[in-house]
């Protein structure tokens, strides 16, 4: 019996390696042909960094990422506002209401972008008409996008703490339901609501569908047209946006980490 | 109160009726909101399905989709979303599985866990550059081919068609597979292989008869799951292929940029509303077999 289990766990040491290293191959050898790729020209890096000399060289671009860090500060503001007191509000008064919320924020999982940038074509015309058409306003179908993602992250923080009878020790001390929800509940979720907003900057700067039929610039936009007229320097800015998008997602699964420990 | 509870029966009875009506109140902001941002959106492409360029109601719309060219775009959109969705599967599963048989050590479990993560969400315009950058036709890898005596396309550039999507789209599906597929291997108890082996089963009825058939339901469920993320994304393909129309979200593109073509912009609220069809049908199998993955697994 003992020599099975030596052998079997040889055997999976072996499957192991090779799984990894055939997928390993895989998954790093386009990440080394970016670096190789986005080399070849040696102005391309420093030119990268250097934001005043990259801005008058490729003004587009430079207002592609003005946009989109615009738009992921602006649709995470907005999730938190229109997101975090419902949850809150719905678990503590409204229970019923609860399936309908979790409902309408899962929707956007079985409607593709693609979809809903044809029925957000007309609902646009309005938006421009009262808002103009900076690309600010796609905050709007952004904060539609990310709903899922945010009211999951956020969900399970109100779940793992006892929203009812932290609300109920507050108000019979004489909290109003505001300083229940700002200064009881919100305290006790703050990572479930860090990392929501963590995820929802790394979608809209990964965000290019709604933007590109839309008409309005981002980051993917930007880069999109860039790789019309340089293909080194299309290439240079997505590994760069590539490495700022693991960043904030490694940071936000280490938050995931503690959260569950 | 007896009042008020026979003509508002769905009331509690006991709380007065302003209080019930001031508690909604809490919730216009977030109800308003999505009315307008997800609902209406999602009936202007219902109702224009059905709407003529008059207004009128027709079935031209719906009809249209059985042309040889839209149909075609569909078939295409299936291949290759079953196509990116398979191969992701048995790979995703067959990394999912080195994982868990390396439980002690824990280092390389995280690792590997958190850049599938980091992976599933590599999407869009910058993964199709990465493949530019590999197997273009400048490319890293297409170079390195070359220079060594194999031209990756003596038969036609593949890149831009279903074979190159294909292979893209692979790159978010294993990940993908990897995270939804490894809690449902977490379930697997080694007492049951203990079991097993009791019995004086072996490796193979092991995996036929007992660990195969509890993971099936997850694994079909992964698959599917799979399918629906390669259907519904556009970013990549749109990046790769910027001539033709190979698959449905770029036929939808092609009806939504060329409006000047009468009819066009409802036979794009057509193929839209067959792609909500597609992804809704898929999405109601996956929570049907994950209901069955939970009975064991769970």
């Amino acid at each position: 019996m003992a020599g099975l289990a030596v052998r079997r766990a040889r055997r999976q040491r072996a499957f192991r390696w090779s799984v990894l290293l055939v997928l390993g191959t895989f998954f790093v050898v386009p990440l080394i042909a970016m670096v190789e790729f986005s080399t070849r020209d040696a102005e391309t890096w420093p030119l990268l960094v250097n934001w005043p000399r990259l801005s008058e060289t490729y003004p587009d671009l430079a207002n592609g990422i003005v946009a989109s860090l615009g738009q992921a500060s602006l649709t995470s503001l907005l999730m938190l506002v229109l997101l975090v007191p419902t949850a809150i509000w719905v678990r503590l008064r409204l229970p019923r209401l609860r399936r309908l919320v979790e409902f309408l924020c899962l929707l956007p999982l079985t409607i593709p972008a693609i979809v809903l940038v044809v029925g957000l074509a007309p609902v646009y015309a309005w938006v421009n008409y009262f808002l103009g058409g900076s690309s600010l306003t796609l905050v709007f179908a952004y904060t539609v996008l990310v709903l899922p993602y945010a009211y999951r992250a956020i969900d399970a923080g109100l779940s793992a703490i006892d929203v009812q009878t932290l609300a109920e020790a507050a108000r019979s001390l004489g909290a109003s339901w505001t300083t229940v929800i700002w200064r009881v509940v919100l305290p006790n979720i703050r990572s479930a609501v860090l990392s929501a907003a963590f995820l929802t900057v790394a979608l809209v700067l990964g965000e290019f569908t709604i933007a590109s039929l839309l008409h309005r610039t981002n980051l993917q936009v930007a880069i999109d047209y860039l790789g019309k007229s340089s293909a080194t320097m299309s290439v240079a800015v997505s590994l760069a946006a590539l490495l700022l998008a693991f960043a904030l997602l490694l940071v936000l699964s280490l938050f995931g980490k503690r959260e569950s420990r | 109160m007896a009042e008020i509870a026979t003509t508002a029966p769905q009331r509690v009875a006991r709380r007065p009726r302003l209080r019930g009506a001031s508690s909604l109140l809490g919730t216009v902001p977030f109800f308003a909101y999505v009315t307008i941002f997800l609902i209406i959106p999602t009936l202007v492409v219902v109702i224009g399905a059905f709407a003529s360029d008059a207004g009128g109601f027709t079935l031209g719309n719906v009809r249209a989709l059985g042309d040889e060219y839209v149909v075609a775009a569909f078939g295409r959109s299936i291949t290759l979303s079953a196509a990116s969705a398979l191969i992701g599967a048995i790979f995703g599963a067959l990394l999912a599985y080195a994982l868990v048989t390396a439980r002690t050590g824990g280092l390389l479990r995280r690792m590997v866990t958190a850049a599938c993560g980091v992976l599933a969400q590599f999407g869009g315009v910058t993964l199709a550059f990465a493949f530019l950058a590999t197997i273009g036709l400048s490319g890293f890898l297409t170079l390195w081919l070359t220079e060594h005596g194999f031209d990756p396309y003596a038969n036609g550039v593949w890149l831009f068609e279903l074979p190159g999507l294909t292979l893209v789209y692979t790159y978010f599906q294993i990940p993908l597979m990897v995270i939804v597929f490894l809690p449902a291997l977490d379930g697997i108890r080694p007492q049951w292989r203990e079991a097993t082996e009791s019995l004086g089963g072996t490796t193979w009825q092991y995996w036929t008869r007992v660990a195969g058939p509890l993971l099936a339901p997850a694994f079909l469920g992964s698959t599917l799951l799979l399918f629906a993320n390669a259907f519904s994304a556009y970013a990549t393909a749109a990046a790769l292929v910027s001539q033709g129309s190979p698959i449905v979200p770029l036929q939808i593109r092609g009806a939504l940029t060329s409006e000047v073509v009468l009819g066009q912009a409802n036979l794009g609220k057509a193929m839209a509303l067959g792609m909500v069809v597609v992804v809704a049908v898929v999405m109601t199998l996956y929570s049907l077999l994950q209901k069955r993955t939970a009975r064991w697994l769970g």
